[in-house]
């Protein structure tokens, strides 16, 4: 297992990297913030959203770092003109198409590269879709879909191996669906909430969350995260409860930890509700 | 067979594992995140056998499916391995340095042909010639149950069927193969590590056992019985007899949970005194003397659990526990105050640096390592001792780590205590839904889009016969009571068998019907055979 | 492997019947039921049969005139594929629908793209409106020579073109210097007896003679380059998948020809189709393959029924199968069909297509040749590639290139349609001019003054009369900074409507684009909305997405979905601001 680390070359900068580590994860090790939309640590890279890209040495295009594993010499710039502009597009294409108000994690990199998503004429084809409610655990809002797929690799074979939802359609039409978009209660979700756990911009959100948005109560900044262990079978899945007003308002799991990968079942993503009294209790 | 009690392999080895052995399980829905690492091992091109009664959620990840009949695994497993011998297939160079007892295994196995088990089980032979040849030339080979095994008034003898396959190919004590019993509770494992066993101390030391006691009694300060005390089971016959009078109950509610709940209702309510100690007023708890609201142990409390990888971690209070509810430890510590002890206020920390001191297994386990290092799996004898993925690596040493060899056990079919019958025709069988625990007081707490509630499940032609619809309710008896519940019709459920969840007492009292026959080893109701009777209600 | 969730909807006896028949002829069922105790399935069973999802879909879809919900669960049972997975693959592609039509007819498919465009395609459209017909506008559907295109996808009935009857229009047909095209019009293409007779099968004598290893080096002496587009050498993609570890490994001809402009493979494989069998049985005999697929279109019924045929008579001839033709050695092809999909031309996407997922490009490294067709080595050629390879082997591989230029070797094959007044298909060898070609095809028509050419294809890029000097070799066009991409010529006069024609090579993208990354997704709607903008395109953002789809998209189409309209507003073929 234990193969000769690669030396590869970030900004000019020496940078080694055990074997089998990516480009993103040398620009890391180098200290350089790279952008990610798709990337999830635990989940196969499916380089989609092209904002991690950098530019190679001796390679026509743009190479996506998330993906690309480092090799003994490669030289990678991760802030040329051309690196910038990439990202800088990526960046602004999505705000033009996706509302991104709960992704804040993106407005750094959007005033880094100068993104203007507002420079695409007056009424340019956005995601346009309806909000589903269809159940108390989740809500799907995907005028925020960035169609990162990572939805999909985690109900997918990343990790629950369920596929209640794929991409449907193509291009710009593209979709997450169920089979005929058939509501979530009667499709093939077992409500793991994997999905909801990985996407970065809140097109999917707990229902807990939505609600306590809606009612203008979401204070995330004031949110304490402890972690413990699942009591509802003998695997030792760990759980990251975030508390709101001494209430818990989600579920998570750390993504490195070995037991989890992050994902969990249905039990340990909602099953905390009798903590407080059960589903009907109040929730503020 | 082993030692100490514990699943011989960490999760993340099924991931190379070739050969799967999922008997008496359905992971998918009981134990959803183990199977993640399951299907990791399949997508890596491991094939997996499916033994079940039922045709499971778990079971359609399989290679083969093996519809064997409710309480047939012994004489499965027994004609696995005698297959497995009259090939050559089994490892003799492993059998001879590691075990003992095959002379005597390969002879009480010898009746089990093929074709005996295809009667006995109604498997058809050759897919249990199939599984046999997998699992044996398998390099790396896991068995997997659950309570499948175990809830059989022989599961003792049903898990030694099971370890004793293992001894015959040598799929143990290496990494990759091994036997994984998965645990149905987040501490079933810790309880029996920390000593909660009516013959064990914490760290699985022997009650029996004057040197290991002498250790406990100088740190306790004071002798430890030196007899075994009672199993649940034991306890509720001591209780019938009037023997035992007065219980102190923590988090079960066998007013619920137990097999022919009706009697173990009785019993309860018939105690000089009961004590239940509980985060809700459950059924039993309604019975009790005096109740002392509990804190809930994962979220509202601090302490450690253990998993069926034999890994420790620690729960943490992270909402303050509501009203009066108390942690575990505090009501435990001041009830023994007030009987004149001096515990004083220990914390959950206290008594982990107490019982690293009495046990080696854990001894390793610092408070902070278990912070750093996200849990440790023992035995951690030393605080640079890494823990251990597997266990059992002893038996392929030279000296075999200078213990014994590791016997083969003889062991035979002997079906469900309670035989089909002209009046009981039926075999009823139990098991969890994905989306709910137990006797549902706490998964009731949310609202999950996919609960369908019990519903008897039921073959259509059996359906057929007996003139009932899906969705029909009926009235299912036993020889001890009877329910009444919907029936669901269930292609893939074998003609002649009929499967619930038990998970909403106040709906569906199932347990006044299921069969409360005990295994003597264990303590172990026989929820998985009962035997009923389906009557149309006009 | 999955717990399948289906709902409700069961398929209708008919479409069960058409779905059970496809899977039937190949593995059967994912899961098997051998009695009430032992069900089998599992993984291994489940991955072995996903590549029969897009044979089920087009039986689906041509017995029910669309996926229906029962259909597409009897699919998803028999594949053990879930349903929301099968769905996504169904609406990648234009030839299925998930709506019900609501009528039980065929449907026309008319083209829209430019050479149908300008020669009356909306008309033909209102026409057929008019009469009541389902119409369907279409991509490119590959007739460019004889316009407008029209296919008909039919409901119960046979797929079929309108114009399958008349004779290929290649008007060189006869001329005994063609090397490519040389049966064309003259052997009759339904019979192995009569390819045999022209010469068939003496390559593979040939090849066998020479072994593995001297058909790699007759190839590589040869420097035959690919014809897809992209131009690599063939020898050397051959020589790295006989060199790359792992089995079984795959021949995949890439028939999927979309490239607006594009019609060489049709006219080609309609005439040739032994030709094509025994390139691809050379190919894997050379790089150690046992199976060999050919993905060819969806809307080339004629094709498909041709290959079928000449692929059954090659198999009852003992030219496929069990030791080919008294050798040792094992092959056999087997046909897919695409079901409309641009993107599934670029080869990785094609692999995913026809494994059964979605037609999405996968990024590179790794590459076909060690990471193929089901992750396994793989030689993927365009169908006038391999067609190259029987010449190479029985001329000799320097006979052949001392045809063309020392850069290009080799006869080229070349679409001329637009305005010209002979279009057709061309085989010419590597270093004739563009202007030579227009001459060949008998000139500019309409109004007689050249506007433009499209060479290369939607892919390609605009050139001007000026570039009719620019010799049609690799060279050639990259020192001109164009690309002969598949061949394309097509001819525009000073009376087209250019704007009208960029916005629809604009709207082609937008519409082909998988949507898989951002920049092609984006980026190709982006494009096309600014087209419309009322000033005129802003041409400096428009090269600002250039770059952005050239540096930053996962596959081809990206990289080249702007060049056609930046080399128009160049050009001036369109207005813009600055």
């Amino acid at each position: 297992m234990s193969e000769t680390p690669v030396t590869i070359t970030v900004d000019g900068q020496p940078v080694q990297v055990p074997a089998g580590s990516t480009v993103l994860d040398a620009c890391t090790a180098a200290g350089v913030d790279t952008p990610t939309i798709c990337y999830a640590p635990n989940l196969t890279p499916v380089n989609v959203c092209r904002v991690c890209v950098v530019e190679l040495e001796g390679s026509r295009t743009l190479v996506p770092s998330c993906s690309r594993r480092a090799e003994a010499g490669m030289a990678v710039q991760t802030d040329s003109e051309r690196v910038r502009h990439s990202r800088k597009m990526v960046l602004e294409f999505l705000g033009s198409a996706v509302e991104l108000d709960q992704a804040p994690q993106l407005d750094p990199w959007m005033a880094r590269y100068g993104a203007d998503p507002g420079r695409y004429g007056p009424a340019p084809a956005t995601m346009d879709e309806p909000l589903r409610v269809q159940d108390d655990l989740y809500i799907r809002d995907y005028d925020r879909c960035v169609l990162c797929y990572k939805c999909v690799e985690a109900c997918g074979d990343d990790a629950q191996h369920t596929f209640a939802i794929a991409v449907a359609g193509r291009g710009f039409g593209a979709r997450i669906r169920t089979e005929f978009d058939t509501a979530l209660p009667e499709s093939a979700c077992v409500y793991c909430g994997n999905c909801v756990a990985v996407c970065p911009t809140n097109a999917l959100q707990f229902k807990t969350e939505f609600d306590l948005r809606q009612a203008a109560n979401w204070r995330p900044e004031e949110h304490s995260v402890t972690r413990t262990v699942c009591s509802y079978c003998g695997v030792g899945c760990n759980l990251e409860l975030h508390v709101q007003d001494e209430r818990i308002v989600k579920v998570t799991s750390p993504s490195d930890h070995e037991v989890t990968n992050g994902h969990l079942c249905i039990k340990g993503r909602f099953g905390w509700a009798y903590v407080h009294g059960g589903a009907d209790s109040d929730q503020t | 067979m082993f030692g100490a009690g514990g699943g011989t392999c960490s999760y993340q080895e099924i991931h190379e594992a070739d050969v799967i052995l999922l008997w008496g399980s359905n992971a998918r829905e009981a134990h959803p995140i183990f199977f993640h690492h399951v299907m990791k091992g399949l997508d890596n091109g491991a094939r997996m056998y499916a033994v079940d009664p039922r045709r499971t959620s778990s079971s359609r990840f399989a290679d083969a499916w093996l519809g064997l009949d409710v309480g047939t695994d012994i004489a499965l497993a027994n004609a696995v391995g005698r297959h497995i011998i009259a090939n050559g297939w089994h490892n003799p160079a492993f059998i001879e340095h590691s075990t003992s007892g095959f002379a005597q295994y390969a002879a009480a196995v010898e009746p089990y042909t093929l074709d005996e088990a295809e009667r006995i089980t109604g498997v058809p032979a050759s897919a249990i010639a199939d599984m046999a040849e997998a699992y044996a030339k398998a390099d790396k080979a896991q068995i997997l149950w659950t309570l499948g095994i175990t809830e059989h008034h022989n599961g003792v003898n049903n898990v030694l069927a099971l370890c004793n396959l293992a001894l015959l190919t040598g799929h143990v004590g290496r990494w990759g193969s091994g036997l994984v019993p998965l645990r149905g509770q987040n501490n079933v494992q810790g309880g029996g590590d920390m000593g909660a066993l009516p013959n064990k101390l914490p760290g699985f030391a022997d009650v029996v056992d004057p040197e290991a006691r002498a250790r406990f009694e100088a740190v306790y300060g004071r002798p430890v019985p030196a007899e075994p005390g009672l199993h649940l089971t034991l306890m509720f016959e001591a209780m019938a007899r009037g023997e035992l009078r007065a219980v102190y109950c923590i988090g079960e509610n066998p007013a619920d949970s137990e097999a022919d709940v009706a009697h173990t209702r009785k019993v309860l309510g018939d105690l000089d005194l009961l004590i239940v100690q509980d985060i809700f007023l459950t059924r039993t708890a309604e019975l009790a003397d005096v109740v002392f609201p509990a804190s809930v142990a994962w979220a509202e409390s601090e302490g450690t659990v253990t998993s069926s990888e034999r890994r420790v971690q620690r729960v943490r209070a992270a909402v303050p526990a509501p009203g009066e509810a108390r942690h575990d430890i505090d009501i435990l510590a001041d009830v023994a105050n007030a009987m004149g002890a001096d515990w004083g206020r220990p914390t959950a920390h206290d008594l982990w640096e107490e019982l690293r001191q009495l046990s080696p297994l854990h001894r390793g386990m610092t408070w902070d390592r278990l912070d750093a290092e996200g849990g440790l799996q023992w035995p951690c004898p030393s605080e640079d001792h890494p823990g251990s993925p597997f266990l059992h690596g002893w038996l392929w040493e030279p000296d075999l780590g200078g213990r014994g060899p590791s016997p083969f056990s003889v062991v035979h079919h002997a079906g469900p205590t309670e035989e089909l019958t002209a009046e009981f025709p039926l075999r009823l069988t139990t098991g969890r839904a994905l989306d709910s625990y137990n006797t549902g007081v706490q998964s009731d707490g949310f609202a999950s889009p996919i609960r369908s509630g019990d519903a008897l499940d039921v073959n259509p032609a059996d359906a057929a016969r007996l003139g009932i619809t899906d969705g029909e309710r009926v009235l299912v008896s036993s020889p001890r009571g009877s329910v009444e519940m919907a029936v669901r019709l269930q292609p893939d459920l074998p003609a002649g068998l009929t499967f619930t969840t038990f998970h909403f007492p106040d709906e569906v009292d199932l347990n006044l019907i299921t069969n409360d026959t005990w295994d003597p080893l264990s303590g172990t109701a026989e929820f998985k055979a009962a035997a009923i009777r389906i009557d149309r209600i006009n | 492997m999955t717990d399948i969730h289906l709902g409700p909807d069961r398929a209708t006896e008919a479409e069960a019947a058409a779905i059970d028949a496809v899977v039937g002829a190949s593995l059967g069922p994912a899961v098997l039921t051998p009695s009430e105790r032992l069900v089998v399935g599992g993984t291994t069973r489940r991955n072995e049969r996903r590549h029969l999802l897009l044979p089920a879909l087009h039986a689906l879809q041509h017995t029910a005139g669309w996926i229906s919900p029962g259909g597409l669960n009897h699919i998803c049972d028999t594949l053990q594929v879930p349903p929301a997975e099968a769905y996504g693959v169904a609406t990648f592609y234009d030839l299925f629908r998930v709506d019900d039509p609501g009528h039980d007819r065929d449907v026309l498919h008319v083209c829209v793209d430019p050479a149908c465009r300008i020669a009356g395609a909306a008309d033909v459209i209102a026409a057929a409106r008019a009469e009541g017909r389902p119409v369907q506008e279409s991509p490119c559907l590959g007739q460019c020579e004889r316009p407008v295109a029209c296919f008909v996808q039919g409901r119960g009935r046979p797929d079929h073109t309108p114009a399958d009857g008349d004779p290929p229009l290649v008007p060189q047909a006869g001329d005994p210097t063609l090397r490519l095209l040389r049966r064309v019009g003259v052997v009759d293409p339904t019979s192995l007896e009569a390819y045999i007779g022209s010469g068939g099968y003496r390559a593979l004598t040939r090849a066998f003679t020479l072994g593995t290893e001297g058909v790699i080096a007759e190839l590589e002496a040869s420097k035959l380059m690919g014809r897809g587009g992209a131009a690599f050498p063939t020898g050397t993609k051959w020589r790295a998948v006989a060199n790359a570890p792992g089995s079984p490994k795959h021949i995949v001809v890439n028939a999927d020809e979309s490239e607006p402009g594009t019609f060489k493979d049709r006219i080609l494989l309609e005439n040739d189709p032994f030709a094509l069998i025994e390139a691809v049985t050379i190919a894997g005999f050379a790089t150690g393959a046992a199976r060999g697929w050919i993905y060819l279109r969806g809307e080339y019924p004629l094709v498909a029924e041709r290959l079928t045929g000449a692929l059954a008579q090659a198999r009852a001839a003992g030219f496929l199968g069990e030791r080919i033709a008294r050798s040792s050695f094992n092959f056999d092809i087997e046909l897919r069909r695409g079901a409309g999909a641009y993107i599934c031309g670029e080869e990785t996407a094609l692999f995913n297509s026809l494994e059964g997922f979605r037609g999405e490009p996968r990024q590179k490294p790794p590459f076909p040749v060690t990471n193929g067709l089901f992750d396994r080595p793989t030689v993927i050629n365009n169908p006038e590639t391999l067609a190259n390879v029987l010449g190479i082997l029985l001329d000799g591989a320097a006979t052949y290139a001392a045809i063309g230029t020392e850069g290009s070797t080799g006869t080229k094959l070349f679409c001329l349609s637009g305005r010209v007044a002979r279009p057709g298909l061309y085989e010419v060898p590597f270093g004739a001019t563009l202007g030579d070609l227009v001459d060949l095809a008998g000139g500019v028509t309409g109004s007689g003054r050249l506007r433009a050419v499209l060479l290369g294809g939607a892919a390609g890029s605009f050139v001007g009369p000026e570039g009719l000097s620019v010799p049609l070799t690799f060279e050639g066009a990259r020192a001109a900074g164009v690309s002969l991409g598949s061949g394309v010529v097509m001819v525009f006069d000073d009376s087209v409507d250019m704007a009208d024609v960029v916005h629809r090579i604009a709207d082609f993208f937008r519409h082909e684009s998988c949507g898989q990354c951002v920049p092609c997704r984006v980026g190709t709607t982006r494009q096309h909305e600014l087209l419309a903008a009322p000033d005129g395109p802003p041409a400096g953002l428009l090269e600002e997405i250039d770059r952005a789809m050239k540096d930053a998209s996962i596959c081809g189409l990206g990289h080249t979905a702007a060049t056609a309209v930046r080399s128009a507003l160049a050009l001036g073929l369109i207005g813009g601001q600055p």
